[in-house]
């Protein structure tokens, strides 16, 4: 790790100005990604902003029928609230499928989907869940905001504060996993609202994607069946020695039929 | 009565509390005044003329107190790290051994090679120093994989290695095996790949490197398994240095797996830098740093062919391994693929006639050498699943094919083609314990229930011998080993009547602080507690070849019987004269001195008291004290053995595999302690489940990078990814040339696991016409070997 400064606001007005006193800050969620960056001095930050202590980011509360979800509300919280439990229960499930035990206790959904990690899970229910993004600007729509790998629609210095996730009918995440980092390999988020149904796929591209055909398959009929004739095509998937291209999109498929089987 | 710290007993590992609490001293967590840090610049090329290096900024930055490079040692006379064992090629000329310098000289020859050594006050001072050594490189196109090194063409990895081969070695009777190959009703054939894997002891590599201006005396503290060996290593052949002033310390160590055997440069650089500086000097490795610098284990590519009559009997086997030493020769590296290997080739088979040929090739990685189990997985790997294609082929049960093969009970010892004389060993009865245990009846009726799941399902066998010891001197000698490897031990009681042992074996995760102690504990009826296993130091212990292939117990706990033996013929001395009875009089009882036929008695205790305060002793005849010393060279390797049965269930849509269950059998020998056995057991079998299903060293074939260089790729196996084993051993089958009757369990787990799981994976998939897989069967794997044997899929 290269020498830094360290900050901890209280407030995301104090995190702001923060952010627009330095040559080179970074904003610091759980660590879990930002922190193995620094150790192997891929990063060289002249200040790290911890948004640790910030209460407007935590917290995960009913509102208008789904769930806000406060950014620096870390993956294990998500995964043991009661409220996200009885509200949207597929992404209690979600968050407690991210990695290992360590980095669900301190890995947050802010630092998760800013980072926009190929692999990382909660994309694939941002994306599904037809969610709104907050930030102390603005909100963006789930369908803007990842842009590619690692890019989201975010500005210089625009913090997420919180997420909004619209309450489907029905929802499951099923979630095929890489052996060694327990990253997805490839997830497939299918949520239900009335007719419309989200098919989000994490870990087999670039970034997170919905899966047109199957989307439509499944409006049709909404069954594990319907998805036979519908599939991702392997081109412009990733490939890695854990898996080539064909197999993320078989693995798609799989996962998309696992996913409706457990809708219910 | 019992001891209940005696042998046998499952006592609770003594020094798990200080480990678990974190109280443990390893390497790192010394500090001495004074001390500075060193990080090493290495090479980010697998190949690489180094043209120049400029130290100027970087001696410039905040707290450099050094640059040192190959040319520093150089001038300084520092020499190669030496190899401790020869083979002599087919034609008897002797394998080619390139130097080996701690830090390269004008060529890098892996990625991670060290090129630069940075002293700084700090840690982060050093790292950040070492980013400014410009070191300037010319990239030369890299040999990878052992079989593009050895085409002809490939980039040289030393210029004076033609070919790349460093040795083509062979072993047992060409002719005789041809001759049964001729006649034989059957002929069962496979190519496999034994991949190459990252040994990942829990604590990184770490050295501390000392220089006493005062007394002229060198310190070396270091995460080895054999202090005594770096000590002679690097003493005698790297720096110079006599033994009376170089001490080596390997306090606690976290594990080693065979990585920590090995004399490596880093030990050899901070304890010559520590002079040249003036202060101490400590290097603790990264974990990135330790995938590319440790030794890694295993890369066999080979090619096997099994001989048989027409009942399945075997005849004859043929064996052509290609063994990837890496960039230079680790200091074990070319016994392993070898007389660990070879060797161990007739399995637990009587088949009369063996041939093995075998080279070893440099390439452009990091060097190869032992990493648990050492050949004896490789071996064990290659003979059960050639037996397993010959059992599917031929329609034998395979639990029958083997049963029909193996060395009866009744032919001990018997003398393999392979050079071996095993002693004992009760194969059948291992698989007559094994089969019930795992309902092998009624695999039929899981597998329709898995099926019924969509779930394919297989069952796989290994059935594993091993060498262990690492053995009598004369014989490895004779094989070419440089060393010795015998045992040592110092038995020392106190004037009250508590002992410390002295040991020349090492503990890095063993529990050999509670093994050993209960040897005395037995022997001498004195509570665990008041026995103290010192190890590690070699300003402590006697001369001693310290912990590796499964050897601590049946060298070094015998040696500790040798010591407890003089004990014993002193302490009977001393009792008869207290006791003013006849020497031959005296028995030992319960660890009480009795003399026969009364109730005079004395303990132990009673008697180390009348050693050190002799008023009433027989000074004429005996000298004071009641301390000695032994040292252990076995007459023969020690050979556990074991049935290993392994059931597996495969999604079809996904490849997965996942373990279901898993029993191992096991002949240990006489066992010291269960639960220490138990713990070894399940160790072992993780290891050997990591590499049938997830370990996997990739290095790219072209730039030589190392692509598995964290665990975000390489997969390390975790407690969610095994069963709950089911493990059973039997002591019917006592060693019978070593006084405790003990064979070794710390490499068994490993050595019959792989071939186990792979065996279950192979025979699951056997309904898709699927007859072999290389390791690790990954999910891609096993999808992709479904696919390609299903004609709508592969059409798809
Ligand atoms: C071993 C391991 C396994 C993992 N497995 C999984 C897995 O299975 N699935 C998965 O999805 N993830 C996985 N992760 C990632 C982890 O869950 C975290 O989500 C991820 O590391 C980022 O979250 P963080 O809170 O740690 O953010 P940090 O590492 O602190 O930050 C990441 C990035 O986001 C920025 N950032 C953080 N918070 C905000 C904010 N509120 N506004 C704007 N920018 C912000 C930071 O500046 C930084 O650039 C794994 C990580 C590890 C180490």
């Amino acid at each position: 790790m290269y020498a830094f400064t360290y900050h901890r606001p209280k407030s995301v007005a104090d995190a702001v100005a923060l952010l627009g006193q330095f040559e080179d800050p970074k904003l610091l969620g759980g660590g879990q990604t930002l922190l193995p960056t620094l150790k192997q001095r891929l990063a060289r930050p002249s200040d790290l902003i911890d948004l640790g202590q910030i209460p407007e980011l935590q917290g995960i509360r009913e509102e208008a029928g789904g769930l806000t979800v406060g950014a620096f509300t870390r993956h294990a919280q998500v995964a043991h609230s009661e409220t996200v439990q009885r509200v949207i229960p597929a992404l209690a499930s979600l968050a407690e499928g991210i990695g290992d035990r360590q980095v669900r206790n301190m890995g947050t959904l802010g630092g998760s989907i800013c980072n926009a990690d190929p692999s990382a899970d909660y994309p694939a229910a941002v994306v599904a869940l037809k969610a709104t993004v907050r930030t102390d600007r603005r909100e963006i729509s789930c369908d803007d905001f990842f842009t590619g790998m690692f890019e989201t629609a975010l500005e210089p210095g625009e913090i997420v504060t919180a997420v909004h996730f619209q309450k489907p009918d029905k929802a499951a995440y099923a979630k095929f996993r890489n052996p060694a980092s327990r990253y997805a390999i490839v997830g497939v988020f299918v949520a239900v609202f009335g007719s419309e149904v989200r098919v989000a796929v994490t870990g087999a591209g670039p970034s997170v994607f919905r899966a047109d055909d199957m989307e439509a398959a499944l409006a049709q009929d909404f069954r594990a069946d319907a998805l036979n004739g519908a599939s991702v095509p392997a081109a412009g998937l990733n490939a890695d020695i854990h898996a080539s291209a064909d197999y993320r999109a078989h693995l798609v498929r799989v996962m998309a039929r696992r996913a409706v089987e457990a809708c219910g | 009565m019992a001891n209940p710290t005696g042998i046998g007993a499952s006592v609770r590992r003594r020094e798990d509390a200080r480990f678990l609490t974190g109280r443990g001293t390893y390497t790192d967590d010394i500090n001495r005044p004074g001390q500075t840090h060193a990080v090493f610049v290495r090479s980010p090329y697998a190949h690489a003329r180094i043209t120049g290096i400029d130290a100027a900024e970087a001696m410039q930055a905040p707290g450099v107190i050094a640059v040192l490079t190959g040319a520093d040692m150089e001038a300084d006379k520092v020499g190669s790290l030496p190899c401790g064992w020869q083979i002599h090629s087919k034609d008897g000329s002797p394998m080619k051994e390139p130097p080996h310098f701690p830090i390269a000289r004008d060529r890098a020859r892996y990625v991670g090679d060290a090129v630069a050594v940075v002293i700084a006050e700090t840690r982060e001072q050093a790292k950040d120093a070492a980013e400014l050594v410009m070191v300037d490189y010319e990239e030369l196109p890299a040999a990878v994989t052992s079989l593009k090194a050895l085409e002809g063409g490939a980039p040289l990895v030393h210029d004076d290695v033609g070919g790349n081969l460093c040795f083509d070695w062979h072993l047992g009777d060409a002719a005789a095996v041809d001759a049964a190959f001729a006649q034989a009703a059957h002929v069962a054939k496979l190519d496999l790949v034994n991949q190459r894997l990252v040994p990942n002891a829990m604590e990184p590599r770490a050295a501390l490197g000392e220089y006493d201006r005062a007394t002229g005396e060198h310190t070396l503290t270091t995460t080895s398994q054999n202090p005594h060996v770096i000590r002679l290593l690097m003493g005698a052949f790297v720096l110079g240095i006599p033994e009376h002033k170089l001490r080596v310390v390997a306090p606690d160590v976290g594990g080693g797996f065979g990585s920590k055997i090995f004399h490596y440069g880093e030990e050899a650089v901070v304890t010559w830098a520590a002079k040249k500086v003036g202060r101490p000097v400590k290097w603790t490795a990264e974990r990135s740093e330790s995938f590319l610098t440790d030794a890694h284990g295993r890369d066999h590519v080979s090619h096997a062919e099994l001989a048989m009559d027409k009942d399945g009997n075997f005849l004859a086997l043929r064996v052509a391994t290609i063994a990837n030493m890496g960039a230079y020769l680790s200091t074990f590296a070319p016994s392993i693929p070898t007389y660990l290997y070879a060797t161990l080739l007739a399995g637990q088979y009587k088949t009369p006639a063996i041939y093995a040929e075998v080279k070893a090739v440099f390439t452009n990685t990091v060097p190869v050498d032992a990493y648990r189990g050492a050949g004896r997985p490789e071996a064990c790997y290659l003979i059960e699943r050639l037996v397993e294609v010959a059992a599917a082929e031929t329609g034998i049960d395979k639990a029958e094919l083997r049963r029909r093969n193996f060395v009866p009970a009744s032919a001990m010892p018997y003398q393999t083609p392979v050079a071996l004389q095993y002693d004992t060993g009760d194969f059948a009865k291992n698989l007559d314990i094994a089969l019930p245990l795992v309902d092998y009846d009624g695999f039929a009726a899981r597998k329709a229930e898995s099926a019924r799941r969509g779930k394919l399902r297989g069952i796989g066998f290994a059935t594993y011998i091993e060498a262990c010891g690492i053995a009598p001197s004369n014989v490895a000698g004779a094989l070419g080993a440089r060393a010795g490897l015998y045992e040592s031990a110092e038995v020392r009681f106190h004037p009250t009547g508590s002992v410390t042992v002295f040991t020349g074996s090492h503990s890095h995760g063993q529990g050999h602080e509670t093994t050993f102690a209960q040897l005395v504990s037995e022997r001498f009826g004195v509570p665990i507690e008041n026995v103290e296993i010192v190890h590690g130091d070699t300003s402590k212990i006697p001369f001693g070849m310290g912990t590796y292939g499964s050897r601590s117990l049946a060298v070094g706990g015998s040696a500790i019987v040798k010591a407890m033996d003089k004990v014993e013929r002193k302490a009977k001395k001393i009792a008869a004269h207290m006791l003013e009875a006849a020497e031959a009089d005296i028995e030992v009882k319960d660890g009480r001195f009795v003399v026969a036929g009364t109730d005079k008695a004395l303990t132990i205790g009673d008697i180390a008291l009348q050693a050190y305060v002799p008023h009433n002793f027989p000074l004429d005849e005996l000298e004071p004290g009641l301390d000695e010393q032994a040292f252990y060279d076995p007459k023969n390797f020690t050979y556990p053995n074991g049935c290993h049965v392994c059931e597996v269930e495969i999604d079809p849509d996904t490849g997965v595999v996942q373990v279901v269950s898993f029993a191992a059998v096991d002949d240990f020998g006489r066992v010291i302690n269960p639960l220490i056995v138990e713990g070894q057991v399940h160790g072992g079998l993780v290891q050997g489940i990591g590499q049938a299903l997830y370990e996997n060293c990739v290095y790219d074939e072209e730039s030589g990078q190392l692509i598995t260089g964290s665990y975000m790729d390489y997969c390390m196996p975790r407690a969610d990814d095994v069963p709950s084993f089911t493990v059973r051993y039997h002591e019917d089958q006592p060693c019978t040339h070593n006084p405790l009757g003990v064979k070794g369990c710390g490499e068994a787990g490993t050595i019959g696991a792989s071939a186990a799981v792979m065996n279950a994976v192979v025979h699951a998939l056997s309904e898709y016409g699927v007859t072999h897989l290389d390791m690790p069967a990954t999910p891609e794997r096993v999808w992709q070997a479904i696919r390609r044997h299903t004609p709508a899929q592969a059409a798809e």
